[in-house]
């Protein structure tokens, strides 16, 4: 088991500075989502943890070490990868077996970790098949079981969901959650899904633009975004941003969850009511601001659907605005 | 549906027209073959005097004996065993420089690396004929004149070859590069369990084709190999062909034809189940 930590981690590619210096410290056990959208250098950095990209500064330290310069194999790490990246002419036993093999391990010793790891995945059934002869799901499975196999310090997931269809991803965000519990692996899990950070996350790390805009639990991130643009991404439908002039304020915007704003007759504000999207326990209800700004309310199915066209106020409690600056920092 | 059958009965008729067109085209191909092997089979009197046979004689084991034992110059089996050397020197040796220069320009990043690549890429442009004397000059000076080594060599290193191989591993993921650094594998272990077995249909392709290369071989064994202990079939069959007013043994020379023809067939026989099982199986 182990800690991981990362000291004001940077990397440039050239000229170009992808990520400008994160520092997180990672408790034994934990499981730590980093989530943003794409481009945002989340990738890069679970990269420079696994040691596949060079730290251009900072320090990355697994229990303790410095690893900056040690080998992928080395520093005790196992990596899922986005398109699972099993070895297509092994068989699923061979598949997992290929790191303790070239770490040499002794041959009955492989035959049982790769059993155990079978039996925890299920896999058991299909040790001698290939890669091709397998379901999507189960060759996600056999990237995984290569992970367990190697009794690494720390998990390193690349978006090990996003090529699985959508019913699949939460059977599977599951199983890696009970699985992460039970061998209590401190890991590091990447995804562009707020839902898979949401869910998997003992604490996310909320990337944007090579910052770490944001690092918390789950709700804490919800409840109370730092910045801007954590409130934007967090949450679905997005928090609805306003333009703080409007509702009395002075300068930047205010930020309201789509769960907090009622339709009523009269409110702060007025909106036309456009679309509405009935999802069975709730409405999404889409209206347009006079100034144009789109603004998405969340309301329980009981209560009536206005009309298209129609003028709406919008209300909300003072407790439930959240307010940033002209950069997007929050105002408390 | 409806349209679907009448496309099919439209074939019916155009399905008998297109078969006879391939047989006509297998038997134009095939005939000149068969009439080689009648001639194998028969005596020197019988192709001498007209018209040719056309249904094989009685003297194949007696033709094909004399071939393979004592030949016109060399014997045929000797002839044979040197071509079999060189054209699989040559395939072998081509698929293994070529993988590992393949290897090189993909997987390191090394000072010079696109122009090391144009460099070999270029000498696409440069066949044997282009370059045969200054290479006979080499291979003189470094006395491999009537050697295997001196047959082989000057062939062996493969543009076409190298392209091929840089241009698969570039289709090779590389986050499986990634896995297996992951897994503890040195770049060379990654070649050896991960890349080579992967190649292996991209390989059993090019053996086939770079095989048939080296046997045909023709010009570069005629001007090195003097000793007629070293001549290859191909070369040893167009010296067999009388000059001047020697006499001509043509069913021997027949017999050594079709032998000659053998091991090709044969390597295109066994090696077709191979890389075709490979094409089907789509793995990546």
């Amino acid at each position: 088991m182990a800690t991981l930590k990362l000291d004001n981690v940077k990397k440039s590619f050239g000229k170009t500075d992808v990520i400008h210096g994160v520092s997180v410290d990672v408790e034994d056990g934990e499981f730590i989502v980093i989530v943003g959208p794409s481009g945002c250098g989340k990738s890069t950095l679970l990269r420079m943890v696994a040691g596949l990209e060079t730290v251009t500064s900072g320090e990355v330290r697994i229990n303790g070490k410095r690893v900056n310069d040690v080998e992928p194999m080395d520093r005790d790490i196992a990596m899922v990868f986005q398109n699972y990246a099993l070895y297509p002419h092994m068989s699923v036993f061979d598949n997992m077996a290929y790191g303790l093999k070239i770490a040499k391990v002794p041959k009955p010793e492989i035959a049982e970790r790769v059993q155990t790891a079978a039996k925890l995945l299920q896999l058991e059934p299909y040790l001698q098949r290939k890669p091709r002869e397998l379901s999507g799901g189960q060759r996600q499975r056999v990237a995984m079981g290569r992970a367990i196999v190697r009794k690494p310090a720390v998990f390193l997931f690349d978006e090990p969901l996003s090529n699985l269809d959508a019913k699949l991803r939460v059977q599977m965000r599951l199983e890696i959650k009970a699985l992460q519990r039970e061998l209590g692996v401190t890991s590091l899990y990447v995804t562009h899904d707020q839902v898979e950070a949401m869910t998997l996350a003992d604490r996310m790390i909320v990337m944007n633009a090579g910052v770490a805009d944001q690092i918390g639990a789950p709700l804490d991130v919800y409840a109370n975004p730092e910045t801007e643009f954590v409130a934007g991404f967090i949450g679905s439908p997005p928090t609805n941003f306003i333009d703080a002039a409007l509702v009395g304020g002075q300068s930047g915007r205010i930020g309201v969850r789509p769960e907090h704003i009622a339709l009523s007759d009269t409110g702060l504000l007025t909106a036309t009511v456009g679309y509405s999207e009935a999802l069975g326990a709730e409405t999404l209800v889409h209206l347009r601001t006079g100034d144009g700004a789109q603004i998405t309310v969340r309301q329980d199915a009981a209560l009536p659907i206005p009309g298209e066209g129609e003028t709406r106020g919008l209300s909300w409690t003072d407790e439930n605005v959240m307010r940033f600056d002209a950069s997007g920092l929050r105002q408390h | 549906m409806a349209e679907r059958n009448g496309m099919v009965e439209k074939r019916g008729s155009g399905l008998w027209l297109t078969h006879l067109g391939l047989i006509i085209g297998v038997a134009f191909i095939f005939f000149p073959i068969w009439l080689a092997f009648v001639a194998s089979t028969v005596d020197q009197q019988d192709i001498v005097r007209p018209p040719m046979p056309l249904l094989p004689g009685d003297k194949f084991f007696e033709n094909y004996g004399r071939a393979l034992v004592s030949g016109v110059n060399a014997p045929v089996a000797t002839m044979l065993w040197n071509s079999l050397v060189m054209a699989l020197g040559i395939a072998l040796g081509k698929i293994a420089i070529s993988l590992l220069s393949a290897f090189a320009i993909v997987y390191f990043r090394f000072p010079g690396r696109k122009v090391f690549f144009w460099l070999i890429f270029l000498t696409l442009m440069l066949p044997v004929e282009v370059r045969i004397v200054p290479t006979f000059e080499v291979i003189a000076n470094f006395g491999m004149l009537n050697s295997y080594s001196g047959l082989i060599l000057p062939l062996i290193a493969s543009a076409t070859a190298t392209f091929l191989f840089r241009q698969f591993f570039m289709t090779v993921p590389d986050e499986l590069a990634e896995a297996a650094r992951v897994d503890g594998a040195k770049p060379m272990r990654f070649f050896f369990d991960i890349l080579l077995p992967m190649s292996r249909t991209n390989i059993a392709a090019l053996f086939v084709i770079l095989f048939i290369y080296g046997w045909n071989q023709y010009l570069w064994p005629l001007l090195i190999t003097t000793d007629p202990e070293m001549n290859t079939i191909v070369m040893g069959i167009k010296q067999m062909f009388p000059s001047g007013d020697d006499f001509a043994h043509w069913p021997t020379i027949m017999a050594t034809s079709i032998l000659a023809m053998v091991p090709p067939v044969i390597v295109v026989i066994g090696m077709q189940k191979l890389f075709i099982r490979g094409l089907v199986e789509s793995e990546k």
